[in-house]
């Protein structure tokens, strides 16, 4: 059984605005039956405003891909073309409080009837396959640039990532090829332009041997030692000299009172006395401690003059 | 709302017989069977009592052709394996392609990883397997030939007999995976010329976790588990005592509801298939209706989805499975459905029932009074309803 959340079954028990709208002037027809998903997506829009004032769907497809293109209706109904364009899958996933990992492909079949349906509306021909580059997935007729849209929306950096949002590759696996192709130069683009850590992105040359997360970043000494009393006033000394400039230049300060096994007594000043943010600053202070220090430390104000 | 359990040929309820028999071999009759002492020896005797009540079902003449298992499946990879060991000269397997994954996934790893060559026989629309087909892909390099006795999905019973003189001819071996058929339909194994058959408890009211390998007589058999000397060295782990004499129970059940399930159940099913076809359109039984296991009926709703039929069957608290691709999370339709040809149209939205002793009138009567609306609810959602659509396949039951 899968792990639906309340919202998903509540849109697929009780779909809203399921149905044919009989005036709809944008239509999109994405997936086809033998994918085992289909959806076609009715929209009408305001010639003068660009507004969806109503919108309707027909789904063929499981209780995610019914609830999916509900949620989709709800989502756009009363915004503008241009502001529908800005909605991704995720949303759509989002408003449902989630979807399964497996079940990501039916907020992608969403959204990809979307922007079938805004093209049919402005009079383009939307051709749902292979204009936008290769057919990858020849057993879901998926193309290279739904590939991508999902790769790229989604932060995906696996295959298997790529076959739950998209369905590729989860046939015949003959794909893999292609996929691995297209998710290692995306994801690429995506490290260049900042949107991906280099460490995480896909690599087809990695070992096959999966490496553990790191859990916990490591205490400066090591796992194992035990930190005297000294080094961690040391450690916490040095850590509040790192973050005092960035309180001088707000015309505060802040010094190190006393260290009390996990308790960290610092003494704000200047500026932050009375600041409504002082509470903002003391956790600012602490995450830092805990990060550099690598074990949970608390950070306690004392008052100035004490 | 009392629930409405049909979905048997997935998992069975322990029955509470079997539960009583087994519970004093949790803290009374603890031993280790192997054990030079009375606890073991306590042990030893309900082993074999257990033994014979399952050579009882299935109509074995010796006690040392049963090797328990941990598993239907487990008893298929043994079977499998076994054989390509000892068929010396002959490294080649024949099945079919509707097979559980118990077999057909072992295959494709042993084609992949050791270059085996197997050929998978195909079937008709009704799910029949193509005999001359079959007869074709035997020769002598085949080792073993290996045909489900019933499949799980449509219920349809293979020839097993024919199958397995036909694998003698090309002088391979035969193994059947019965893990439907037994207890639903009778058995004799010591006049038969099939040499290995697997079985799972829990498909019979046993609990899960036990299952046997029946090998016949004469056949060698190469160890999956090797060990210690229990089943006679065949299958090394200490016996799963409560497990084994849980099957026993089961099996003596199994016996004396034989005729039970041959009449009774198989009603239930006919009036939940025929009630269903008259009171929904577009919709077709797959499988042999003329040769099937008595329990199962599997029946392809069109142009709708299988996960949504069973989320809105859960919700009035019935429960059986379909073949959809969604319920599955392989993201393809049942390949039996597939290598049967049903359109996707339909294969996506076929629901198998399957029934045990334990159903009765009222569990029909309230599938027939939810499913129309069901059906009718998920095809104004889905766009490629339309009312009076043609059937673009030929039933097989009208």
């Amino acid at each position: 059984m899968w792990d639906y959340t309340d919202k998903v079954k509540e849109y697929f028990y009780n779909p809203k605005n399921a149905g044919v709208l009989e005036d709809a002037n944008g239509i999109g027809d994405v997936g086809a039956i033998s994918c085992g998903d289909a959806l076609r997506l009715m929209l009408k829009v305001d010639p003068e405003t660009e507004i969806i004032t109503a919108a309707k769907f027909q789904t063929f497809g499981c209780g995610s891909a019914i609830a999916s293109s509900s949620a989709l209706t709800e989502l756009i109904i009363g915004k503008t073309i241009s502001e529908a364009m800005q909605l991704t899958n995720q949303d759509i996933a989002d408003f449902l409080g989630g979807l399964p990992p497996e079940k990501m492909h039916c907020s992608v079949m969403g959204y990809e009837a979307l922007r079938a349906a805004i093209a049919n509306y402005k009079g383009d021909t939307w051709v749902d396959d292979h204009e936008e580059g290769e057919l990858l997935c020849k057993c879901f007729g998926i193309d290279e640039g739904m590939v991508e849209r999902a790769i790229r929306v989604n932060k995906l950096t696996t295959i298997e990532q790529v076959t739950h949002f998209t369905k590729a590759v989860g046939s015949c696996g003959t794909c893999i090829e292609g996929v691995e192709g297209v998710l290692g130069r995306v994801n690429r683009d995506m490290v260049a332009a900042g949107e991906l850590d280099a460490a995480i992105a896909f690599d087809p040359a990695s070992s096959a041997i999966p490496r553990r997360r790191e859990r916990h970043k490591a205490s400066p000494l090591g796992a194992k030692q035990q930190m005297t009393t000294l080094q961690k006033i040391k450690l916490i000394e040095g850590a509040i000299e790192e973050i005092r400039p960035y309180l001088k230049s707000d015309g505060g300060d802040c010094e190190l009172v006393d260290v009390d096994g996990d308790r960290v007594l610092v003494r704000l000043s200047g500026a932050c006395i009375g600041c409504q943010a002082a509470s903002v600053t003391i956790n600012g202070i602490q995450e830092r401690l805990v990060a550099k220090i690598g074990r949970p430390l608390r950070v306690i104000p004392v008052p100035a003059g004490h | 709302m009392r629930p409405v359990y049909l979905d048997n040929n997935a998992t069975t309820r322990v029955d509470p017989k079997v539960v009583e028999a087994m519970l004093p071999f949790f803290t009374e009759q603890f031993g280790n069977a192997s054990s030079m002492h009375a606890f073991g020896s306590e042990v030893g005797t309900a082993l074999k009592r257990a033994r014979q009540q399952l050579q009882a079902l299935l109509g074995t003449e010796f006690d040392h052709e049963i090797v328990y298992t941990g598993s239907g499946t487990e008893a298929d990879n043994t079977a499998i394996l076994s054989a390509l060991e000892t068929q010396t000269g002959r490294d080649e397997i024949v099945t079919s392609t509707v097979e559980h994954p118990a077999i057909l996934a072992l295959c494709q790893w042993l084609q992949k990883s050791r270059g085996i060559k197997v050929s998978y026989v195909p079937v008709d629309s009704r799910g029949r397997l193509d005999i001359e087909a079959y007869r074709k892909a035997l020769g002598p390099k085949t080792a073993i030939a290996s045909i489900m006795w019933a499949n799980n999905e449509t219920g349809t019973i293979f020839p097993v007999e024919t199958l397995a003189d036909l694998a003698h001819e090309a002088g391979a071996l035969f193994h059947t995976d019965a893990v439907q058929a037994v207890g639903k339909v009778p058995m004799d194994l010591k006049t038969s010329e099939i040499d290995m058959l697997s079985l799972s408890g829990h498909k019979l009211h046993a609990p899960k976790g036990v299952g046997a390998l029946y090998v016949r007589r004469g056949v060698r058999l190469r160890p999956l588990l090797r060990g210690g000397h229990q089943e006679r060295g065949r299958r090394a782990s200490t016996e799963n005592a409560p497990g084994i004499i849980g099957l026993g129970a089961a099996a003596d059940l199994a016996i004396q509801h034989m005729q039970d399930e041959q009449t009774r159940v198989a009603a239930l099913r006919d009036r939940l298939e025929k009630g269903l076809l008259q009171r929904i359109g577009n919709a077709f039984v797959t499988g042999d209706a003329d040769n099937r296991l008595p329990n199962t009926a599997n029946i392809a709703f069109e142009f709708i989805e299988g996960e949504g039929i069973l989320l809105l069957l859960n919700k009035e608290g019935i429960a059986c499975s379909s073949g959809s691709a969604c319920t599955s999370g392989s993201l393809e339709p049942s390949h039996v459905l597939r290598a049967m040809k049903v359109p996707y149209t339909a294969a996506h939205g076929a629901i198998r029932f399957s029934f045990s002793r334990e159903n009765d009138d009222a569990d029909v009567d309230r599938v027939l009074d939810v499913m129309p609306k069901i059906v009718e609810k998920l095809r104004a959602l889905s766009p490629f309803w339309k009312s009076g659509a043609k059937t673009d396949f030929e039933p097989t039951y009208a």
